[in-house]
């Protein structure tokens, strides 16, 4: 009997989303949707897809080659360092972001470094205007998202046979060559674990975009919370993070498809 | 070289936070010397220590609601087959995988409509920000012991049969102590997920009900000053104490499976 109870209160907070649409239109309106594909908030989908999408790419571009420093790393290390990179991942998201408004403000200690280096130099300096506006809300995101892209990879890499790399060069094959056809290859499943990763909590963020972005580095989150506490429109904000949970799954379903096709792929092609 | 620059990438800024409590000066900039004086006051501003106990007592709730009801789930899961167990298992991770604004919402717009009253007397004020709690840590609490019931030898329980012993007796003497690592793990878990989580808290407080992250987050959209320096930086080491610990009994579960 009471293992029933986790099911029941499952299915009713899985659906409660469904239910506020229903229950305040009181009917199955599409018009909300609709409006969802207006053309402002249609950009902001656009937006906030292309700044998870940055964001994605820069923690690839960094986490690629810090995991395989780490794969690649003296046995003794390994713990240390992936203890080192995951030990963030566990401190409150607000105090990173917090820490980073310290550091990154107009007055804050990154321009401050930067003035005491101009005045070595004996150069003019004006504090750069480094937060609020887009570019420091992808420094967030990739800031809190890293650990997320550095532990699927790495994971890939332990499970890498190294000897193909060996194999691949004793053929005559550059590094570029190797990396294209041999490792990225190979390494596929866990890119592509890793951009999932980023890419979903990105796209969702709420707090990073809040308060390191500007009055026009909204992310849709923000549009979502605003529908419902500022502008009370719930039906309409509900379209829209049903609109932002169908992205995430779509994302979800690529992978799924993409991975199954590649399986059954391999399979065919084998004699 | 880029493991370095990486690694200051992302430790710098917290370790600054944590200097610059200590720094005697408003401005915060300059180091001015070394001083407890905004410690003191932040464990003298009133608002601050309620948020504490407010976030003491969700965690410590939270992490009992969800261990039972994580254990009972993974349990479920792993002991009986039934139908549409893949839909349910499926079911158990959409609060892992769906943006934590749109559980926030979705709690939110279900509360409201069970007419869930707000003005409660004390531990039951806080009792929605609990309930949201629960729903997204428990998950984790499933993942962790299902992970661990896996591991689990069922010639064991047989064996437990044979000598006489009863369903209880069994679950007590021999499954538990199998889980227990699993559970210590899992309820500093969800004990920390509790103490962290802004999002979906934002969504369920009230003006009685403040949590010390959405305390945190009102004090960082005022200013910036040492205080909130040394708010964040008691909550950073209680966060990392808890992982120190999970960390380390996780290692010696590692060990354990490595022996034979």
């Amino acid at each position: 009997m009471f293992l029933l109870v986790p099911i029941v209160i499952i299915s009713i907070f899985s659906f409660s989303a469904k239910q506020g649409l229903v229950d305040i239109s009181a009917s199955w309106v599409l018009d909300n949707y609709i409006r969802a594909f207006d053309p402002v908030y249609l950009s902001v989908f656009f937006k906030s897809m292309g700044i998870a999408g940055l964001t994605t790419s820069i923690c690839f571009l960094i986490g690629f080659p810090l995991a395989i420093g780490i794969a690649s790393a003296p046995k003794s290390w390994k713990p240390i360092l992936l203890m080192i990179v995951v030990l963030p991942f566990w401190v409150n998201l607000l105090i990173r972001t917090y820490a980073l408004i310290a550091v990154f403000r107009t007055r804050g200690f990154f321009n401050f470094s930067l003035e005491w280096v101009a005045n070595l130099l004996g150069i003019p300096f004006e504090p750069l205007i480094l937060l609020y506006n887009d570019a420091a809300v992808i420094l967030g995101l990739v800031y809190i998202h890293l650990p997320f892209m550095i532990l699927p990879l790495y994971a890939g890499f332990e499970g890498f046979n190294k000897s193909l790399l060996e194999a691949a060069s004793d053929l005559g094959a550059r590094q570029f060559k190797i990396m294209t056809a041999v490792v990225l290859p190979i390494m596929a499943p866990s890119i592509i674990s890793g951009c999932i990763l980023v890419f979903i909590p990105a796209l969702g963020s709420f707090l990073t975009p809040e308060l390191l972005g500007g009055p026009s580095s909204q992310m849709i989150a923000n549009v979502i919370e605003r529908q419902f506490l500022a502008a009370n429109d719930w039906p309409f904000g509900s379209a829209l993070s049903m609109t932002l949970i169908y992205l995430t799954f779509g994302a979800l379903a690529l992978r799924y498809f993409w991975l199954r096709r590649r399986y059954f792929g391999s399979k065919e092609n084998r004699p | 070289m880029a493991l370095c620059c990486t690694i200051v990438f992302l430790y710098a800024p917290i370790i600054v936070l944590v200097i610059f409590s200590f720094n005697d000066s408003r401005r915060n900039v300059t180091w001015h010397g070394f001083t407890f004086k905004y410690y003191e006051k932040a464990l003298q501003n009133n608002n601050l220590i309620e948020a504490f106990f407010n976030s003491l007592s969700i965690a410590f709730f939270n992490t009992l609601f969800s261990l039972i009801l994580g254990t009972l789930t993974a349990l479920l899961l792993w002991r009986f087959r039934f139908s549409y167990k893949s839909v349910y298992e499926g079911i158990i991770l959409v609060p892992i995988i769906i943006p934590e604004i749109c559980i926030g919402i979705a709690l939110l717009v279900f509360f409201k409509l069970c007419g869930w009253p707000n003005d409660l007397p004390w531990p039951l004020n806080l009792s929605k920000i609990t309930c949201a709690h629960i729903l997204f840590s428990f998950p984790f609490v499933a993942v962790i012991i299902r992970a661990r019931l896996a591991t689990f030898n069922l010639a064991q329980e047989e064996a437990a049969l044979d000598l006489g012993a009863n369903h209880k007796q069994i679950f007590k003497n021999v499954l538990f102590p199998h889980l227990k690592p699993a559970l210590v793990v899992s309820s500093l878990l969800a004990f920390t997920l509790s103490l962290d989580d802004f999002v979906i808290t934002f969504f369920m407080s009230g003006p009685e009900t403040t949590t010390v992250p959405l305390k945190i987050y009102s004090m960082v959209r005022f200013s910036v000053t040492p205080e909130v320096n040394a708010a964040s930086t008691i909550l950073l080491l209680i966060t990392i104490a808890l992982a120190a610990i999970a960390i380390w009994i996780q290692r010696s579960w590692v060990q354990e499976i490595e022996k034979p």
